[in-house]
C-alpha cells in the first residue's frame, strides 16, 4: 500500500520543499544584512509590478518550459538528461542557419521553421549520449555533461569564425531578416488593451521580451502531456521507465525508447532557442542558453515531471528570475541570489527529498493507525 | 551434556518488514559442537532470522543468548566478537579482490595492510589444510567458480576464529561433487567442536547431515526435533503444514493438429552458460503440455525464447510456420502478432507494471490494439478502464478498480489481471510460467479453471511450474527438464511422482545410477536452484 | 619552437594540472567509495572564494587555505547527508551544491567586499608564492638540463608539490593501508563491508571528507596561487575536466596523474596558439583544445579504447536487502 495520499506526495511535499529553501534563503539575505521580508516584496513586485515585468516574467518561464519539459520527457524512461544547456545551444545555431540563410516570407512560417531546425539541432546533440548510453552503457549523466561543454566550444567556434557578423566586434552573428523577428507581446496584446481601455491607455507589455514564442510552448506542453498520458510511444516511455525487465517481456525496444526519447528531450531543450534568439536577441550571440538549461533541473524536480506542474514551476523561476534582477537592481543583493535559491530547490526537492517525505509518512502513518490498532488494544486490553 | 548451556539461544524473536511480519515470536536453542538445521519452505522466515542473529537485520523485539549470556547485536561487528560468522545465500565478497584480501577486510591487525595480509596469508594456510578448504589466496574472486568462493566465505568466518557458523542455503549454487565436499568440511568442523547452523530447504541435507532440525513455517517456530528421530514425510507435513491436495476437473483432452513444434533449441545466456540444450517437443491444440523440473533447468531460458525476449538457436514453428529466434521479428510484439500470449513466471518483475493502474497494465504488450485507439494519435483510456472493469468481473479481481495501481492488489489477484490480460486475446498458444506461486488457495482453483477452460477451446497451452502437483493436476503430457534437456515424457495417468522426481534428478531408464551415492548426488544438482525441493 | 616556449607551455602545463590534479583525486576518494561527485566544481569553486577573502583579511595564505579547505567540507557534508544518511540521488546532490556553490560565493563576495563579486587584489603573504628549490639558480646554467631544473621543477608554489605528492600518497594509502581496502571493497560491494563487521556509512562519511579537503585544497589553488583573489565563476569548468580526467584514468592515482597533466598540457596549450602553428604548422582552433578533454572522455565512455568501468556500487545508497 501507498504510504501516504497521492496529492501529499504531488503537492503537500513539493511545498514543503520549496518551503524549506525560501526559509533558507532568508537566512542568507538576512545574514548578508537585507531584510528577507522586503526582498520578498521587491522581487514580487519586480516580478509582477507592471505588465513590463510579468512579460519579463513570461520571457524567462518560457525558456524554462522547454528546458523543464525536455528533462521531464527524458526522466519518464528514467533518463537525466543533464544536457539541455548543450542541446539548447544547438538548438541556437539551428536558428542561425534557418534564419539567416532561408529567405521567410513572414514570421509565422519563421517561427515554425525556427521551431523545426532549432528541435532537430537539439535533438541531434541529444542522440550521441543516447545511443551510447542504450547500445555501450555509457552513462548517460557523465555524456550529456560532457556535451555540454563540448557544445559551448563548438558555439563559441562558430561565433567566433564562420557565423561571425562581418566587421563586428562582438562574437555574434548579424542580425535575423525582419521577416522572422517574432511579434512580441506589446505587439499582440496592446492593440487589443487600447480597443478595450482607450486609445489615451498606458502602453502594455512596452519593451519586455515575452512573444508568441511563449504560446508555442504551451502548445509543447500540452503536447508532452498527450505524448506521455495519452500516446502510445508515452506509454511506452513510461512502461521502460518504471521497470526494464517488464518492458522486455512486452517486447518494446529498448534502445528505440532511450533514442526516441532522449531525441525529444534534446528537441524540447533546444526550441528554448525560438524564444531567446529568435524572440528576443533576434541573432544569436554567446553563451545564448544562459543556464536555462540547468534551471530545467529544477523546474522538472519541482514540477514532478508533469506538464503542468513543470508549466507552474517555470512560472516561479520565471518570477524568481525576473524578480532576482529587479532585487539586484534595488537592493545590495547580488542576482546571483537566484543562483543560490534554485540551488537549494534541487538540493530539497531532489537530493534531500527523503528528508522531507520520511516525517511527512510518519504524520500520515500516525494519522492513519488510530483506527486499526484501536481495536487491536481493545482486544488485548481484557487479557492482559 | 545437559549441564552445557547451548551455544546459541533465541527467545521470542519477532521481525516485520513494513506490513509483512518475517518473524513471529522464535525461539530456538542450538547445542555447541552440533549441526542444527533449520528447514522451511522459502519465505518461511529462515533467513530473516539468521540474519538477526548476525547483526545484519534488527530484531523487533526478542533476546540472543550466545553460550548462556545474553547478548547484544547490533551489528554484524558485535556478532563476529561473539564468535558467530556467516556464509550468505549470496556472497558478500569484493569482486575484484583477491581471496586473501576478502579474507582480511574487516579483520586487518593494524592501519597497515603488509603485515596483515601477510600473517593471513600464513594463516589462512594452515586454516586450509586443517579443513581442507583449498583456494589460491591471490585468486581474484571474478575468476573462481562459485564452490571455491564459497569456501572463501567459510574461510572468512573461520579467519574471524568464528565458533557458530551459520550457512543460508549452501547448496543451492553448487554442483553434487562440490555439495559432497561441502558436507565432508562441515562434518571436520563439527569434529573440531564448532557449532553449525544449516538453513536449507532440502530434506535430504537435513537428514544427511544435521543432529537436530527445527522446523519454520510462514514466520513461525514450528517444532524442533532430533534429527535420528525423525523422517522425510514427517519433516514435509510440518514444512508445509496440512497437505494442499490440488484437484483439477476436467475431461480427457481430444489434442489438434501440431500448434507448437520445438526442434533442436539450444540457449546460451550471456554468462556462456548452455541452458538449453538440444529441445525438441510438440504441443498440439487443446492439450496442456507440463514442464516439469527443478527450477534452473533451463525452463525459464525456454519460456523467454518462446516469449521473444531471449535469442536462441535451432528451429520453432507455430501453426507450421516458423518464428524468428534471433532477428529483428524476434520480441513479445511479433510473438504477440503470431498468436503466443504469454503469462511469465514472475508477474511482478516482467508482467506487470507494478506503479501502472490496473487499467493500464491489461493493455501492456497489448497498446497498439486498434481497439484501445482513440484515433492515429491517442489511446483510448476510457475504452481500456471499460475493459478492465469488464476483465476484472469475469476474473473476479479483487477489488474490482481499474484505478488502483497493480502493487495495490493481493499475488492472487495480480495474477488473475495479467491471466485475463493473456487469456481473453484468445491466443493459439498460451505460455504459463508457475501460474499460482505466491497465489492464494482459492484462486489457485479459479487460475488452473481458466487454464482448462481455453484448452477446451481447443487452445496449445505450455505449463511450466516447479510444482509437481501443479503439473499432475493439469496437464495431458509431462516433459521433464533437467540440466537443460528434456529427460523424458510421460502421460500423467502413467507415472507418479516417484518416477518424475526420478527423471527431474536426470535418471532415466537408460541411465541407471551405480550407486547410492550417485543418486543423492545427481538429486542435489537437480536441486542446484533456490527451488521448492519439498 | 625553441626551448625557452617549450618549457613555458609545460610549465604552465604543470600548473594548469594542478587544480584539476586535486579536484581529481578528491573525486577518486568519493567514487572509489561508492559516491558519485558531479560537485566537484561546486566545492572547489565555494573553497576559491572562501580561501582568497580570508587570505585578504587575515593576510595569510596558509589561513585562507585552511579555511577554504573548510568551506569545501561544509559542502562535502551536505553531499553526504543527501546521499548517505537521506539516500537521494547523488547526481543531483552534485547539481544542486554546484548551484549553491556558484550563487553563494558570488552573494557573499559581494556582501562581504562589496566588488561586483569578487574579492580584492591578492598581495603579499596573501598569496602562496613561488618556491625556488635549492640550487635552481646555480644550476640554470648548464644547458637543457639547467633551465629544465630552474623553470619547470622550480620556481612553483607549494600547492603544487603538495599535489604531486598526493598522488603517491593516494595510491599508498588506497592500496597498502587498511582504510583503502576498506575504502574500495565499500565502492564494489557495501555489503561485504558490512557483514565483514564495519560500517559503511562512516567509509562513505569519510571518502566524502577527504573528497572536501582534496577539493579546498584545489580551489584555494586557484584563488591564492594560480592567481591572486577570486572571480565568479572563477574554477571554469575544472571541476568537470578532473571528473573526465577521473573517468579517463579508470579512477587509479598514477594514471589521474597523467591524464591531468595531459588535459593540462591542452590548457596551456590553448593559451598559446603561436606555440602550436609554429609546431604543427596550421593554426588549431582554441576552442578545440577547450574540447578536447570532453571529447576524449567521451570516446573512452563509449568502450571503444578501453571501457571505464566505474566502482560496481557507485551512484547507488546503500540499503540492506528488502
Amino acid at each position: 500500500m501507498d504510504r501516504m495520499p497521492k496529492w501529499a506526495d504531488v503537492i503537500l511535499i513539493p511545498l514543503f520543499s520549496l518551503f524549506l529553501a525560501a526559509l533558507i534563503s532568508a537566512l542568507v539575505i538576512w545574514a548578508i544584512g537585507e531584510n528577507p521580508l522586503e526582498a520578498v516584496r521587491l522581487m514580487v513586485d519586480g516580478a509582477f509590478g507592471n505588465t513590463r515585468n510579468i512579460g519579463y516574467t513570461l520571457y524567462y518561464a518560457t525558456n524554462f518550459i522547454f528546458t523543464g519539459l525536455a528533462v521531464s520527457v527524458a526522466f519518464h524512461a528514467r533518463l537525466f538528461n543533464i544536457g539541455g544547456e548543450g542541446q539548447a545551444l544547438l538548438g541556437g545555431l539551428g536558428i542561425a542557419y534557418a534564419m539567416l540563410y532561408v529567405p521567410w516570407p513572414h514570421w509565422t512560417l519563421a517561427i515554425l521553421g525556427g521551431a523545426l531546425a532549432s528541435a532537430a539541432f537539439g535533438a541531434a546533440w541529444a542522440a550521441i549520449p543516447a545511443y551510447l548510453q542504450a547500445r555501450r552503457g555509457s552513462h548517460i549523466v557523465i555524456t550529456t555533461i560532457m556535451f555540454n561543454f563540448i557544445a559551448a566550444a563548438l558555439l563559441n567556434y562558430m561565433l567566433v569564425n564562420p557565423l561571425k557578423a562581418p566587421g563586428a566586434m562582438e562574437p555574434a552573428t548579424l542580425s535575423f531578416p525582419e521577416a522572422t523577428h517574432l511579434p512580441n507581446f506589446q505587439t499582440v496584446f496592446d492593440p487589443l488593451w487600447k480597443a478595450f481601455a482607450g486609445p489615451e491607455a498606458a502602453t502594455i507589455f512596452q519593451r519586455s521580451p515575452a512573444n508568441v514564442t511563449f504560446f508555442l510552448a504551451l502548445v509543447a506542453s500540452v503536447a508532452v502531456w498527450a505524448l506521455i498520458w495519452r500516446s502510445r510511444l508515452g506509454y511506452e516511455i513510461r512502461a521502460f521507465g518504471w521497470s526494464q525487465p517488464a518492458a522486455r517481456y512486452a517486447g518494446y525496444n529498448a534502445t528505440r525508447i532511450t533514442v526516441v526519447t532522449m531525441l525529444i528531450s534534446g528537441g524540447l531543450a533546444g526550441m528554448m532557442a525560438v524564444n531567446q534568439a529568435m524572440g528576443d536577441a533576434e541573432r544569436l550571440v554567446l553563451n545564448a542558453a544562459e543556464g536555462a538549461g540547468f534551471i530545467g533541473i529544477a523546474v522538472a524536480l519541482m514540477g514532478r515531471n508533469h506538464p503542468f506542474g513543470v508549466f507552474l514551476a517555470a512560472l516561479l523561476f520565471g518570477a524568481l528570475y525576473q524578480g532576482g534582477a529587479e532585487l539586484a537592481f534595488w537592493t545590495a543583493i547580488p542576482r546571483e541570489m537566484i543562483v543560490v535559491i534554485q540551488g537549494l530547490v534541487i538540493l530539497f526537492t531532489g537530493a534531500l527529498d527523503n528528508m522531507v517525505r520520511m516525517p511527512l509518512e510518519r504524520v500520515f502513518g500516525a494519522l492513519r493507525r488510530p483506527a486499526k490498532p484501536g481495536t487491536r488494544s481493545a482486544q488485548q486490553g481484557p487479557a492482559e | 551434556m545437559t549441564q552445557t548451556a547451548p551455544a546459541i539461544e533465541l527467545k521470542g524473536i519477532s521481525k516485520s518488514f513494513g506490513p509483512v511480519q518475517a518473524n513471529k515470536n522464535i525461539s530456538i536453542r542450538v547445542m555447541p559442537g552440533t549441526i542444527h538445521g533449520i528447514i522451511g519452505e522459502n519465505g518461511a522466515g529462515k533467513s530473516t532470522l539468521m540474519s538477526i542473529l548476525y547483526g545484519f537485520y534488527k530484531a523487533d523485539s526478542g533476546a540472543i543468548f550466545i553460550n548462556g549470556k545474553k547478548t547484544e547485536i547490533p551489528d554484524s561487528e558485535a556478532a563476529i566478537s561473539a564468535g558467530i560468522g556467516m556464509v550468505f545465500q549470496h556472497f558478500k565478497l569484493v569482486q575484484n579482490f583477491t581471496v586473501l584480501e576478502n579474507v582480511v577486510l574487516g579483520a586487518e591487525d593494524g592501519a597497515l595492510l603488509g603485515p596483515s595480509l601477510a600473517k593471513a596469508r600464513k594463516e589462512l594456510k594452515a586454516l586450509s589444510e586443517d579443513y581442507g578448504l583449498k583456494v589460491d589466496p591471490d585468486a581474484v574472486i571474478d575468476d573462481i567458480g562459485v564452490g571455491m568462493q564459497q569456501r572463501v566465505e567459510i574461510l572468512k568466518a573461520l579467519y574471524r576464529q568464528a565458533d557458530i557458523l551459520i550457512l543460508d542455503e549452501p547448496t543451492g549454487v553448487l554442483t553434487p561433487a562440490e555439495a559432497d565436499q561441502l558436507f565432508r568440511i562441515l562434518e571436520r568442523l563439527k569434529a573440531e567442536g564448532k557449532t553449525i547452523i544449516l538453513i536449507t530447504h532440502k530434506l535430504r541435507e537435513i537428514m544427511e547431515i544435521t543432529d537436530k532440525v527445527s522446523v519454520m513455517r510462514r514466520g513461525e517456530m514450528v517444532g524442533h526435533v532430533a534429527t535420528a528421530d525423525t523422517s522425510p514425510p514427517e519433516l514435509a507435513e510440518m514444512m508445509v503444514g496440512r497437505k494442499v491436495l490440488l484437484r483439477v476437473d476436467k475431461t480427457p483432452a481430444k489434442p489438434g493438429k501440431v500448434v507448437l513444434k520445438v526442434e533442436k533449441l539450444d540457449v546460451t545466456d550471456e554468462d556462456g552458460v548452455h541452458r538449453v540444450k538440444n529441445v525438441s517437443f510438440e504441443v498440439r491444440a487443446g492439450e496442456i503440455l507440463g514442464i516439469a523440473g527443478v527450477a534452473g533447468n533451463g525452463q525459464s531460458e525456454l519460456l523467454e525464447v518462446l516469449g521473444g525476449y531471449r535469442r536462441a538457436t535451432g528451429r520453432v514453428e507455430v501453426n507450421g510456420q516458423s518464428i524468428d529466434l534471433t532477428g529483428a521479428h524476434s520480441d513479445g510484439q511479433s510473438r504477440r502478432a503470431r498468436g503466443i500470449a504469454h503469462v511469465p513466471e514472475d508477474r511482478q518483475r516482467e508482467g506487470l507494471i507494478m506503479d501502472f493502474f490496473a487499467w493500464e497494465n491489461v493493455a501492456f504488450g497489448y497498446h497498439h490494439d486498434p481497439a484501445y485507439q482513440k484515433n492515429r494519435l491517442f489511446m483510448d483510456n476510457a475504452a481500456l478502464r471499460a475493459e478492465t472493469q469488464a476483465k476484472m468481473d469475469r476474473f473476479d479481481v479483487r477489488p474490482p478498480n481499474p484505478a488502483l495501481t497493480a502493487k495495490s492488489f493481493s499475488g492472487g489477484n495480480q495474477q488473475k489481471i495479467v491471466l485475463a490480460r493473456e487469456i481473453e486475446r484468445n491466443p493459439d498458444l498460451l505460455l504459463v510460467g508457475q501460474p499460482t506461486r505466491g497465489v492464494d488457495i482459492g484462486a489457485i482453483e479459479f487460475i488452473h479453471q481458466r487454464i482448462v477452460e481455453l484448452r477446451d477451446q481447443g487452445k496449445a497451452i505450455l505449463l511450466v511450474s516447479v510444482e509437481l502437483d501443479e503439473i499432475l493436476g493439469l496437464a495431458d503430457r509431462i516433459a521433464v527438464m533437467f540440466d537443460g534437456r528434456i529427460m523424458g515424457e510421460r502421460l500423467p495417468s502413467e507415472t507418479d511422482e516417484g518416477e518424475l522426481g526420478l527423471l527431474m534428478a536426470g535418471i532415466t531408464d537408460t541411465d541407471q545410477p551405480h550407486s547410492v551415492a550417485e543418486v543423492e548426488a545427481r538429486l542435489a544438482y537437480a536441486g542446484s536452484d533456490g527451488s521448492k525441493g519439498a | 619552437m625553441d626551448i625557452v616556449s617549450l618549457l613555458q607551455v609545460l610549465d604552465s602545463t604543470v600548473r594548469l594540472a594542478t587544480p584539476l590534479l586535486l579536484a581529481c583525486l578528491a573525486g577518486l576518494f568519493s567514487e572509489r567509495a561508492g559516491v558519485f561527485d558531479i560537485g566537484l566544481e561546486g566545492k572547489m569553486l565555494a573553497a576559491a572564494m572562501v580561501s582568497a577573502a580570508v587570505a585578504f583579511t587575515s593576510g595569510s595564505a596558509w589561513i585562507g587555505l585552511l579555511a577554504g579547505m573548510g568551506a569545501s567540507l561544509t559542502l562535502a557534508a551536505v553531499h553526504g547527508v543527501a546521499s548517505i544518511t537521506f539516500r537521494g540521488n547523488q547526481l543531483i546532490s552534485g547539481v544542486a551544491i554546484n548551484f549553491l556553490a556558484a550563487g553563494a560565493t558570488v552573494v557573499w563576495a559581494q556582501s562581504w567586499f562589496a566588488q561586483g563579486g569578487r574579492t580584492p587584489q591578492l598581495q603579499g603573504a596573501g598569496r602562496f608564492e613561488a618556491i625556488t628549490l635549492p640550487g635552481a639558480e646555480a644550476l640554470s646554467g648548464i644547458p637543457i638540463l639547467g633551465p629544465v631544473y630552474a623553470e619547470l621543477i622550480s620556481g612553483h608554489t607549494i600547492i603544487v608539490y603538495i599535489a604531486l605528492l598526493a598522488v603517491p600518497a593516494t595510491w599508498w594509502v588506497l592500496f597498502r593501508t587498511r582504510f583503502g581496502l576498506r575504502l574500495r571493497a565499500v565502492g564494489e560491494n557495501p555489503a561485504a563491508v558490512d557483514t565483514a563487521g564495519v560500517s559503511v556509512v562512516t567509509l562513505r562519511y569519510a571518502a566524502v571528507g577527504i573528497c572536501g579537503l582534496l577539493c579546498g585544497i584545489a580551489g584555494a589553488y586557484l584563488a591564492t596561487a594560480l592567481q591572486a583573489g577570486f572571480t565568479k565563476d572563477m574554477t571554469a569548468g575544472r571541476g568537470f575536466i578532473a571528473l573526465a580526467a577521473l573517468i579517463f584514468a579508470k579512477w587509479r592515482p598514477w594514471f589521474a596523474l597523467y591524464a591531468c597533466l595531459l588535459f593540462g598540457f591542452l590548457q596551456a596549450l590553448a593559451l598559446r596558439p603561436d606555440v602550436i602553428s609554429a609546431v604543427a604548422g596550421f593554426r588549431v582552433q582554441v576552442q578545440l583544445l577547450d574540447a578536447l578533454p570532453y571529447i576524449l572522455t567521451v570516446v573512452i565512455l563509449a568502450g571503444f579504447v578501453g571501457k571505464a568501468i566505474p566502482p560496481r556500487a557507485g551512484g547507488e545508497p546503500y540499503v540492506k536487502e528488502r
